[in-house]
């Protein structure tokens, strides 16, 4: 079977059929990028988290380099709900990748009156960012707990007919239990996972280099960390699992589908080359080729033991 | 072997051309300009030369040794020339990023995106323009002298540095047609106090329809002030510490006074260039 015509790059994430496994990571990704390739190629759109209202985001500098990665504390500016509806939307709805809106709040309630908000003609999926600070757990990330991720999720579940993926953090020590609380609460699909909690000083003004003093780490530093998170959460549930954190080059997309995601995201390895998501999809349509590989359900979840002891 | 300088093929919308283009160059120079900068000059793709001066490019620059520098940095456009396929910038070394450029030799293969941001403008009323720059600000003000010689404008450039022989690109201003003062910080001629009754001077003898200014936040304020008082528009290139370059990530966002408003912009997007009586 070497060498065939066609490979199909098709993935299921639930009810979802995306036309291939690439997408953007939330806030790595905006209509800017059209000036670069074209958006349609994409297994998905996932847009920026938005919250309710209008917010201005972090002080300033609200990024910094790292050796092979960076931190982030952006925040979330946000043009709210009204920006998003009369003047988002109608944008994404010109392309035919399905949209994936990402959404997040400080508290239960705000978080599921967004959730109604948002579940419009026009959106695909519901990406709920539960690593965020809730208000109501001491400013704890929702998905650093089973216990608030069940709430939180069940809040949403029930407003919502869309499908709903839940965002977790790779911060928690519980990964499997939150996955599973995800699942028991009703979301379709899991993201695995946000940026790592980090921090940074310029020694010569032992200033931190983030204007918020922390922020999430990104980039191939992370890889391994959401690889094994993304390993972890496919083997405790049977929902589909997105593996996001790292990923930037075609090999790194099939260490996450051998793992068990289902798709990828895609979000740092744009920053420095913005046709990085256009590329791995071809990539990764020759390689299949060049595999004989028909199918990525070939692929995905395929993992095998370890060849323990025996040095190859 | 891939033939360079070449441009990186990704699927575009039917039609449209890509804005900006991920693009591998080739280094022909780079060379020590005075003690502090450097000057590289790139053969480019014609892909990416339909540039406007005040533009910039995100360079990714190659690790220095003992360091990874991981984004890419933002660089002005100091020279573009589409018919030579040529491509200039001037830096300053400061950091890791800086450092690795330094290290670049005649022959390397260089990856570049852009170009990027909106350029300066030039309305058709700014006939005789002042540029204000300091510092490496130069760079960023130099394609914009250029522009304004083929336009016909008549051109004083004001460079300011810390001392008189930093003061960079004098003679390539003068090519241009400007009158050049150079102001420093040894005799204390580069002061806002010294400055200002030399451009209120010129004000006065309606010789200033525009400022243009870059690198220096007492300059701004400078000009600000005199520009309110004189009813001068103008503009600056501004700088904050980016990510993307595209306007997806809002990591270069500075804040505006419009009106009694204060809003958030980002530099990489709406920017580089902004009205200098907005600037904050
Ligand atoms: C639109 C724009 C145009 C520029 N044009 C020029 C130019 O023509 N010549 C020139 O020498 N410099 C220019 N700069 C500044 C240049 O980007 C920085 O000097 C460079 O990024 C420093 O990187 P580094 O790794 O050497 O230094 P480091 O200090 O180690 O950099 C650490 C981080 O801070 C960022 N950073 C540091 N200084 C600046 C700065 N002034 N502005 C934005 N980010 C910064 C770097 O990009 C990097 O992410 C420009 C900046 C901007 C935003
Ligand atoms: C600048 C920046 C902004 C981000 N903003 C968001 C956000 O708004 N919502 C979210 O869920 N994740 C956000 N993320 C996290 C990414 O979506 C992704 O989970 C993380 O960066 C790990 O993937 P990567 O290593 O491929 O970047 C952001 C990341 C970066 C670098
Ligand atoms: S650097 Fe990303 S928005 Fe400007």
């Amino acid at each position: 079977m070497k060498d065939m015509q066609n490979a199909d790059l098709r993935v299921r994430v639930g009810a979802l059929t995306l036309d291939n496994p690439i997408m953007p990571a939330s806030g790595t990704f905006s209509e800017d990028l059209a000036d670069v390739f074209d958006l349609d190629v994409l297994g998905a759109h996932v847009l920026k988290t938005i919250m309710h209202g209008t917010r201005a985001g972090n002080p300033t500098p609200r990024v910094c380099d790292l050796q092979s990665g960076m931190l982030n504390a952006i925040g979330i500016p946000s043009k709210g709900i009204d920006y998003f509806r009369d003047e988002m939307l109608p944008y994404w709805a010109g392309f035919k990748a399905p949209l994936v809106v990402s959404i997040s709040a400080h508290s239960y309630d705000e978080f599921a009156h967004l959730c109604a908000e948002v579940s419009l003609d026009g959106v695909a999926a519901i990406e709920a960012n539960i690593s965020c600070p809730n208000i109501e757990a001491n400013g704890n990330a929702f998905a650093m707990r089973p216990d608030t991720t069940h709430e939180v999720v069940t809040r949403l579940r029930a407003k919502t007919d869309l499908p709903l993926w839940a965002k977790l953090t790779p911060n928690t020590g519980e990964p499997a239990e939150v996955a599973r609380a995800a699942e028991a609460a009703g979301a379709d699909a899991l993201v695995v996972a946000n940026t790592v909690l980090g921090m940074s000083v310029d020694i010569a003004n032992r200033r931190p280099r983030l204007g918020n003093v922390m922020g999430g780490m990104s980039g191939p530093a992370i890889k391994p960390i959401a690889l094994r998170m993304t390993y972890q959460c496919a083997n405790a549930v049977d929902i589909p699992v997105i593996g996001c954190g790292g990923i930037s080059t075609r090999d790194d997309v099939l260490e996450f589908l051998i793992a068990g995601a289902a798709a990828v995201q895609i979000g740092t390895a744009t920053f420095q080359s913005p046709t990085a998501m256009a590329r791995l999809i071809t990539e990764l349509e020759s390689w299949m080729q060049e595999q004989g590989v028909a199918s990525l359900d070939e692929i995905i979840g395929s993992i095998e033991a370890p060849n323990a002891g025996v040095f190859e | 072997m891939t033939h360079l300088p070449t441009v990186m093929t990704v699927p575009v919308p039917q039609g449209l051309r890509p804005r900006c283009c991920e693009a591998t160059c080739r280094v022909v120079s780079n060379t020590p300009v005075n003690g502090e900068y450097r000057l590289l000059t790139l053969e480019a793709p014609a892909e990416i030369l339909d540039c406007q001066p005040g533009q910039f490019f995100q360079l990714l620059c190659p690790a220095p040794l003992g360091e990874q520098p991981f984004l890419r940095r933002p660089m002005s456009i100091y020279g573009y020339d589409k018919a030579a396929g040529r491509l200039e910038f001037l830096y300053k070394v400061t950091g890791a990023g800086t450092r690795g450029l330094a290290t670049l030799d005649r022959g390397d293969a260089f990856n570049v995106l852009g170009p990027l941001g909106q350029g300066f403008s030039m309305p058709d009323d700014w006939q005789n323009l002042m540029l204000v720059a300091r510092g490496v600000g130069l760079a960023t003000l130099a394609p914009l002298a250029r522009m304004a010689q083929e336009k016909g404008r008549k051109m004083t450039a004001i460079c300011s540095a810390r001392r008189p022989e930093l003061a960079m690109s004098v003679d390539l201003f003068e090519s241009y047609g400007a009158e050049v003062i150079v102001v420093h910080d040894q005799d204390g001629s580069s002061t806002p106090e010294a400055l200002r009754p030399l451009i209120k001077a010129r004000i006065e003898a309606g010789q200033v329809d525009a400022f243009y200014t870059c690198g220096s936040s007492r300059l701004l304020r400078l000009l600000q002030e005199l520009g309110a008082h004189h009813d001068i528009s103008g503009e600056i290139a501004m700088e904050q510490q980016m990510a993307c370059g595209l306007g997806m990530c809002q990591a270069c966002v500075r804040s505006f006074r419009v009106g009694d408003r204060i809003i958030q912009r980002r530099v990489c997007r709406e920017g580089p260039v902004f009205p200098i009586s907005e600037a904050m």
